[in-house]
């Protein structure tokens, strides 16, 4: 049963990020990859990771593509002569993937979780995730979290207003 | 201590209590929605000295049902110039996490029933706080595509409001209820409450040991985020009347605009739910623990009423304030919260 999922999955999940690098609306591409990510989420539940699969729904899906959706729509990207014309058949694939999504992540709740997982003995629970992360893998956490750091300082000093040289001669 | 009822030790008992589970919490949760619009308008109303609807029924009792059925025989309109299919999912996309959210919340302690015990909450997950953050952020989805697909300047303008908001607005509310599971040292939901009864810090016998009392800084933040989370006044930026006409549901009319009126509060009795379920105590309360059901709706409504209240009270703010203050204020509270509650854990 459990692999019968995962290859439904992984098909859902390679379709859907095709689709995503080859379709010319970006933000049906970023509809894809969100489908992509959730598929992705279903298969960490399957592989016994409840939480992993909790942080890539709120991180990647919540938070990443909704910025990226933001960007797109301020920036406008989206083709402005795209054919208005027969929509539906565009939205086919789509539609599908989301129904096979769907359909596994069904077949997931409606089972016990412990049974639907391949393993069970490698089921993780948030506790022992946590004092592994923090615990064993401490100091790695915290190298990733320094750089992170670093990222937003660069992203801070490259983004910082600054008057430009005539700017200031202009109003001195 | 009795086993739990599951799958395994008695199907046909199990299934059925699920859909009773389902149906019983769905069908209050509609009822609530829509009779607070009715609640909304009156209370509204008073505030401002008018009595809002009184033609329909007794008082206007009938209003939402009148109004229900107005909206089915309004025509439905699709843009000429939208796109379809995103068109019409985006209504169903901003209700439905509104709905799933709900199933985590507890209503009510264990029953026995057949020798098994049954929780009164339609599944207890042990990630449950992550599960409702992960789909308090779909509902943005929704939004986006609303705008984005009506083809609209007006409907694209709260689009990319919504999502700038819901961005900015995501990380303060996590930031909080990180503090308060430091502090359960679980995630589940049902748990949570369980900690949450008893007397305050086990030593103070009138009051309750809600995270309320414990984490007050806490309480605030989340209401605040979640406010502007749902889009409410005074952060109803998206929709904003005044200038962008109604944002991103403008190209709307008929039955899908009532959904999105319905998602409105639906968010609202979803908020109001987890600020009830993570800082006032679920449904452990004042009456005794065999009216959970009752304690949880009376909480619920205190925070509907303060929402309402809030929006006949303060005007809508700025973009701009909007965007600093999620920034520089909430996002730093809420992290002091979580480096002071950390040291208190740690020193305890």
């Amino acid at each position: 049963m459990a692999s019968i999922l995962f290859y439904i999955l992984a098909f859902v999940l390679l379709a859907a990020t095709l689709l995503c690098v080859t379709c010319r609306n970006p933000v049906h591409a970023v509809i894809y990859l969100v489908k992509g990510f959730f598929a992705l989420a279903l298969m960490f539940y399957l592989l016994g990771a409840p939480l992993i699969a909790a942080w890539e729904v709120i991180v990647y899906v919540g938070a990443i593509m909704v910025l990226f959706l933001f960007i797109i729509m301020v920036l406008e990207l989206a083709p402005r002569e795209q054919p208005q014309g027969p929509g539906w058949k565009r939205w086919v694939p789509g539609l599908m993937l989301a129904a096979a999504v769907i359909f596994c992540s069904l077949l997931i709740i409606f089972q016990d979780p412990s049974a639907a997982s391949g393993n069970p003995a490698h089921f993780v629970g948030p506790r022992a995730f946590g004092e592994a992360l923090f615990g064993r893998f401490g100091l790695a956490v915290e190298v990733v979290s320094f750089q992170l750091l670093f990222a937003a300082v660069g992203a801070y000093y490259l983004g910082r207003y600054q008057p430009r040289e005539q700017d200031k001669e202009e109003t001195s | 201590m009795t086993e739990m009822l599951s799958l395994s030790n008695n199907m046909p008992l199990f299934l059925g209590m699920m859909l009773l589970k389902l149906v019983v919490v769905f069908v209050v949760v509609i009822l609530i929605v829509a009779y607070a619009t009715w609640c909304e308008r009156k209370i509204i109303g008073h505030m401002q000295t008018r009595l809002g609807p009184m033609r329909t029924g007794w008082h206007g009792l009938l209003q939402p049902i009148a109004d229900g059925v107005k909206l089915f025989f309004k025509e439905d309109i699709i843009p000429a110039k939208a796109n379809v299919i995103p068109f019409l999912l985006a209504p169903m996309m901003i209700l439905v996490p509104a709905f799933i959210t709900i199933a985590v919340v507890p209503f009510g302690p264990d029953v026995t029933i057949a020798g098994l015990a049954v929780p009164q909450q339609i599944t207890d997950l042990n990630i449950g706080i992550l599960y409702v953050l992960a789909f308090a952020g779909l509902g943005v989805y929704g939004i986006v595509l609303a705008g984005w697909s009506s083809n609209s300047k007006y409907s694209l303008l709260g689009g990319v409001r919504a999502t700038a908001q819901m961005i900015s607005y995501e990380l303060a509310a996590g930031l909080t209820i990180i503090a308060v599971f430091m502090l359960s040292e679980t995630l589940s939901l049902r748990e949570i409450v369980a900690i949450q009864s008893g007397p305050l810090w086990g030593s103070i016998p009138f009051l309750p040991n809600w995270y309320v009392f414990t984490q007050p800084l806490a309480f605030c933040l989340f209401i605040i985020t979640g406010l502007a989370e749902i889009n409410r006044t005074p952060f109803d930026m998206p929709e904003a009347e005044s200038e962008l006409v109604s944002g991103f549901c403008t190209e709307y009319s008929s039955m899908k605009y009532a959904l999105f009126f319905m998602a409105e509060y639906a968010n609202m009795v979803v908020i109001a739910a987890i600020a009830a379920t993570l800082f006032l105590g679920g449904w452990y309360g004042p009456l005794p623990s065999s009216l959970g059901f009752a304690n949880i709706l009376m909480k619920i409504f205190a925070i509907m009423f303060f929402c309402i209240w809030l929006r006949a009270t303060l005007p809508r703010v700025r973009y701009d304030q909007l965007m600093r203050m999620g920034w520089k204020v909430l996002i730093p509270l809420a992290l002091i919260n979580v480096a002071v509650t950390a040291i208190v854990v740690v020193l305890t």
